[in-house]
This record gives structure tokens, sequence and C-alpha cells, in this order.
């Protein structure tokens, strides 16, 4: 979110203010920050969630506030007694103790209490849970994702006239040695599967061979690979970007190196990128 | 391939769940049904050509397609 408001900023000020000051050098610097810079990947040292790019994700985040706010409130509570009550059972400043060992009020506000908290956490946990399930729209794409050892394949096979004819990639993982400046270590792929943004997707989730998982954090997507079985799952990518993810389900020695690569390009690209870009890969692979 | 069309296999809730599968076999089975009943060709039967090669990898349609040419697909086509 940080880069798509810098970014903007940057533009805006591009336009307004072209200060003939400026050396050349630092425009090229900047434009490289706003080219490399702006992934929605895990971050070193990242403590929260990545930028949520679906209605999905950011139903979880908010969950997650929510819960994490009573979690504090039972944490600041649970440690302050029990740190007030090891810190008074001194022996030498407290000799004798108290022994009570009932107490009606208490003990019928520590069950109540304790009992209204998880319906104020079930709440928006059950809500966000059912809108999960819930049918909007029909999708306009249908994408599959099939995983191998240790690769995957997408088909788009919307546009199929005949059986044989079918959009299909393989997705490979870039070596560490074949990577060039900017490109983040195990997360980047050959081809990326290419999705318009603002609209209904369909993701049709399995396996050729051992049970993999495709995950992408940005997008709120874990949905498991499994092989017989076609898991659907429906993503709405609401902002143009490119999302990385990686294998959730462990598939043996290169389980760490067959990562995921979504890239939301709007509707209007959708279908030159679709044309030009995927069509050739596709033909290569039947040549090959 | 016409890409500005967008159109695909939509929701049915003769399979509400998570495990397509059922759903790109039915309509596998529809499609070859209408084509017993039809002919090639005729457009209702493409209909359900194009939901079930939406859904169904590659893989299987291939698989299945082997099969009934030789004469040992297990469904009732």
């Amino acid at each position: 979110m940080e880069n798509e408001f810098t970014s903007e900023i940057l533009l805006t000020r591009k336009k307004t203010e072209q200060s003939k000051n400026e050396p050349k050098q630092m425009i090229v610097l900047e434009w490289l920050f706003l080219t490399i810079a702006p992934c929605d990947a895990a971050e070193p040292w990242q403590l929260g969630s990545q930028d949520a790019a679906t209605p999905m994700m950011q139903g979880i985040i908010d969950l997650h506030h929510d819960i994490f706010f009573f979690l504090i409130l039972i944490l600041v509570f649970v440690s302050r007694i029990l740190v007030r009550a090891l810190w008074h059972f001194h022996y030498k400043k407290n000799p004798i103790p108290q022994r009570i060992v009932h107490g009606t009020t208490i003990e019928i506000l520590r069950t109540i209490f304790p009992s209204i908290i998880p319906m104020f956490i079930a709440i928006p946990s059950f809500a966000l849970l059912y809108s999960m399930d819930e049918v909007v729209v029909d999708p306009a794409i249908t994408i599959k994702a099939i995983g191998h050892q240790w690769y995957r394949t997408y088909e788009y096979s919307d546009y199929n006239s005949s059986d044989e004819q079918s959009l299909t990639f393989d997705s490979y993982t870039i070596p560490e040695d074949d990577l060039e400046l900017g490109q983040s270590r195990l997360l980047e792929v050959d081809n990326r599967v290419v999705v318009p943004a603002q609209t209904h997707l369909r993701i049709i989730v399995t396996s050729a061979d051992v049970l993999h998982s495709w995950a992408v954090p940005s997008l709120g997507v874990k949905c498991d690979a499994v092989p017989g079985r076609l898991n659907q799952t429906s993503i709405l990518v609401q902002r143009e970007g490119v999302y990385y993810g990686q294998c959730s389900e462990i598939c043996g020695t290169n389980h760490a190196f067959m990562p995921i690569v979504v890239e939301a390009v709007s509707r209007k690209d959708y279908g030159s990128r679709v044309s030009n870009q995927l069509i050739p890969q596709t033909n290569q692979i039947a040549e090959a | 391939m016409q890409v500005e069309e967008v159109k695909t296999a939509p929701i049915d809730m003769r399979f509400p769940g998570a495990n397509q599968a059922r759903h790109c076999y039915t309509r596998y089975l529809e499609y070859h049904k209408c084509i017993e009943a039809k002919g090639k060709g005729v457009p209702e039967c493409e209909k359900f050509a194009r939901y079930y090669r939406s859904l169904c990898p590659l893989e299987w349609i291939e698989r299945w397609n082997e099969q009934r040419e030789l004469g040992i697909f297990p469904g009732p086509v």
C-alpha cells in the first residue's frame, strides 16, 4: 500500500514541478526504485501481513485486528495479576499468606467474563467465514493451477474451440544464478499467471502427482492441490500488481523452489497480454 | 482463439462445495450424451464442451478421450 501511494505522490510531483535543478541520476534512481520496489512479497524481518489485494485478505487482516485487541486485553490483565501475585508472595514481605478458598462473586465474574469475550471474537470470525462461501456472481474466467514435482502448469481453457487447443504453460522458478538485479530469491518464476484486475476469477487447483498447495498471501488464498480433486477458490484482485506466494504443502526435495507469481493487469491490457505473451509461450512449449 | 469474450462455466449449485471434480465429470458426460442424442457441432452441445474444457485439466480430458476410444471409459457414455 505504501508503495502505491509513494508512486502516486512521486508521479504527481513529476508532472507538476519539473525541476531543472534535479540531476538526471536522481530521476533515474527514483524510477528504478519504483519499478523494482513495489512487490507484494515478504519483506526481511516482516512482522505483520502482506498488503491485501482482495476483499478476502482485507477481511482476514481486519479480523486479526479485532482478535488482537482482545488478545492484548487478556494478556495485560493476566500478566498483571500474575506478576503482582509473584511480587507480593515474598516470604519476608508477607510471611503469612491469606488462605482464601471461596469467593462466590469473583467466581461468577471470572466465568461470565471469559465466556463473553469469545462471543465478541466469534461474531466477526463467522461473518468472514460465511461470506467466503457466498456466491455473489459467476466468475468471468477460470484458471487451472496444476501442481507438479517441482513446477506448476497453468491452463486458461476458456477460449478453446477443441480439446487439443489450450493456453497452457509451465511456470518454473528462476534459479539463484539467473536472477537479475531487484528480483527476489526463491520467489521469481519465468512465466507468471496473468490475470485481469477487478474481475471475479475461479481458480481450480489440482495436482498431477503429490500434494501441493497454491498459496498467495496478498490475495488471501491458500488452496491445497490434491491429485484427483479439483479444488475451487474464488478471488477478486482489486488492484494491479505482482503478487508472490510459495508452495505450502510438502511435496519432496524441491518443495521450497516452486513459487507462484500472479500478475494482475487492467482488463484492457489482459486481452493483449494473453494473445501477445501467453499464446506464443504455449506454442513454444507445444513445439518443444 | 477469441480473447475478448470472457465467459466461463457458471457456478452450478448441484456442486456447491470446493471439490469441482464431479462438476467437470458431469459436464463431460453431458456433452457426450448430447452428442449421441443430437450429433456433433450442435450449439447446445458446444456449450457443454466449453464448460468441461474450462473446468477439467487437459490431462483428465485426454485420458478420458483415450479411454472412450479404447472402449474402457468407466462412465455411462
